[in-house]
């Protein structure tokens, strides 16, 4: 199967990802054969087979009491922010 | 003092409590031969040498006051994809250039609680996506072997690190063979544990439901005392499993005789280079000696492991890194137009090539008509692989194959083409896949290049695999060759 570049554009918004002209005829080639590759599970009998929801049989994902453990810790975690001011995380305009 | 560097982390840490030398000795040893090799092999994207003698010369003193744990004073490195307070953490990515972790990972706090000093953080494939190191924005990491040739990924910079000695025993993740593929290339022994064995709170998340810590040392002995160290519950991962620790080391000496090895039918396929091969074979004769007992196993739908493996973990890729949005931390793209652009053009300047093709696999198989056919299937077939196991441990204790169809291969080979460097990863997905603890060890040479036989159990057998990896390194020598040039 031969994924279009109109498909490669679609994905890439999507995963909100900007690809360069350059890059977009790798990835194209690149995803088809991949597609194709996993392609083969389509022959796997599996009627009646369950899909595996955790790694472990017989086990699902713990849940914890519905409590606030978290404090307040903006002013350890902010220092790693691109941009910021008095505390809060600046975007771009989002609202005219 | 010159030769310090060849001690065991179970040498090293009894001869720290002999006081037969110091901890700052040691470390200081070390960081001038990580800083040495550093040019040639590429394995550390951080050496941290001044927090590394602050912590040996603390070390020091506890050792002086005779209150030492497992580890007192012992280095080791971390793979930069585990949280370190006050230390970079990268991921091998542009993306985390310069991302300081305000907390340590659960791993990396346990090792420090047990002693261990950190002489630095090691070069990875970004985001763990590779079986090479060639996907690591801070450059490829060299065999130590052969430095035309890669040392695996993605834990390349802990098993070169570890194969050339510049420190005895690294940290490593492992979510399709990331440290049991790079292990065997490098000629050491690499532990993936149970799934929800060692905590993955502070390790940054690939494919959440088959990423797994585990460790880089020189003997299975090694990793049985580290492996000790980092195992346990932690409720800050959900996913951690609430079973006792047992004590690894004290199980080391299990009697071997008896044990039934069943031979992976479906690994000693085609694609297996005859010469490594016959090293894995010369290896399952010498349990055969020690008193195991051989017999053929087949699992028939383990050759499906790689596609379902490129249908799940690009899906769960694409889900754990939409975090990296050029907001909260990484890397932002000048001048955004918008919020849009600046999502987009942050993630697609932050990321590499591999890491973007992951996310678009992941984010294609998710997408709205494609959920059913490829991530649903692969989870059916998944469990189809995950039963193929079960069954045959109703007759055999471990499984035992090689590790990886090929030695090491040259930095350049495989680059062009995706699927054959996935398909390096063929004989360690499955464990991945079923969450089961597996092991890479030394059973010799290929070329001159080291080749690993792999060991895999039931859930929580940890104790003994490693009894059985520990049975061979007593029997033979391979693991204690040092590259030329290394020694």
């Amino acid at each position: 199967m031969s994924l279009t570049r109109e498909q490669i554009a679609s994905i890439a918004a999507l995963a909100r990802l900007e690809l360069t002209a350059a890059e977009i005829p790798v990835y194209q080639e690149t995803l088809s054969r991949i597609v194709d590759f996993i392609g083969a599970l389509e022959r796997a009998p599996t009627a009646g087979v369950a899909p595996m929801a955790h790694p472990l049989p017989g086990l699902s994902q713990r849940l914890r009491p519905d409590v606030v453990t978290e404090v307040d810790r903006h002013e350890e975690y902010q220092p790693n922010a691109p941009q910021v001011a008095a505390g809060l995380y600046l975007v771009p305009k989002v609202i005219e | 003092m010159s030769d310090l560097h060849t001690g065991t982390l179970t040498q090293l840490a009894a001869s720290l409590r002999a006081r037969k030398f110091s901890s700052v000795e040691l470390v200081s040893g070390l960081l001038t031969r990580i800083e040495g090799a550093q040019g040639t092999l590429n394995a550390f994207i951080s050496v941290t040498r001044e927090q590394a003698l602050g912590a040996a010369a603390a070390a020091d003193r506890v050792l002086a006051a005779g209150g030492a744990g497992a580890l007192t004073g012992v280095p080791i490195a971390h793979k930069d994809i585990f949280c370190t307070q006050g230390v970079r953490t990268t991921c091998g990515s542009h993306m985390l250039e310069n991302f300081v972790s305000p907390y340590d990972a659960t791993v990396v706090a346990k090792l420090k609680t047990a002693g261990a000093v950190m002489l630095g953080k090691t070069n990875m494939d970004e985001f763990a996506m590779g079986s090479s190191n060639e996907n690591s924005y801070f450059g490829p990491v060299r065999n130590p072997w052969n430095p035309k040739l890669v040392p695996g990924g993605s834990s390349g910079g802990s098993a070169a690190a570890v194969a050339a000695r510049l420190v005895s025993g690294a940290t490593g993740t492992d979510t399709g063979g990331s440290i049991r593929q790079p292990a065997a290339l490098c000629g050491i022994t690499g532990l993936k544990p149970t799934y929800g064995r060692v905590s993955r709170y502070g390790m940054i998340a690939f494919a959440s439901s088959l990423d797994q810590a585990g460790v880089l040392t020189a003997s299975a002995a090694d990793a049985a005392l580290m492996l000790r160290e980092m195992a346990g519950f932690d409720a800050n991962d959900s996913t951690s499993v609430d079973a006792p620790v047992p004590d690894y080391v004290a199980a080391l000496e299990q009697p071997l005789a008896g044990l039934r090895i069943g031979l992976l039918q479906e690994f000693f396929d085609q694609g297996l280079d005859p010469q490594n091969e016959r090293r894995v074979r010369e290896a399952l004769k010498v349990y055969e000696q020690l008193g195991a007992k051989l017999t053929s196993v087949s699992l028939p739908n383990l050759p499906l492991s790689v596609p379902v493996y490129y249908v799940v973990a690009p899906a769960e890729c694409s889900s754990n890194l939409a975090r990296f949005d050029g907001v909260r931390f990484g890397h932002r793209c000048e001048n955004p137009r918008d919020l849009t652009d600046l999502y987009r053009r942050s993630r697609g300047e932050g990321f590499g090539a591999e890491v973007k093709r992951r996310i678009m696999t992941g984010t294609y198989v998710l997408s709205a008509g494609y959920y059913d056919a490829y991530y649903l299937k692969a989870q059916r077939v998944r469990q189809l692989i995950s039963a193929d196991f079960t069954r045959a441990f109703q007759d055999v204790d471990v499984l035992m194959g090689p590790t990886t169809p090929t030695p090491a291969f040259a930095i350049g080979a495989k680059t062009s083409d995706p699927i054959t460097m996935y398909l390096n990863d063929i004989y360690t997905i499955g464990a991945n896949l079923a969450g089961l603890p597996a092991v890479s060890i030394p059973c010799g040479f290929v070329r001159d290049l080291p080749v690993g036989l792999q060991i895999v159990g039931p859930h929580f057998s940890e104790a003994r695999i490693l009894a059985a990896a520990h049975a061979l390194q007593r029997a033979t020598d391979w693991h204690t060759r040092l590259p030329p040039g290394y020694a």
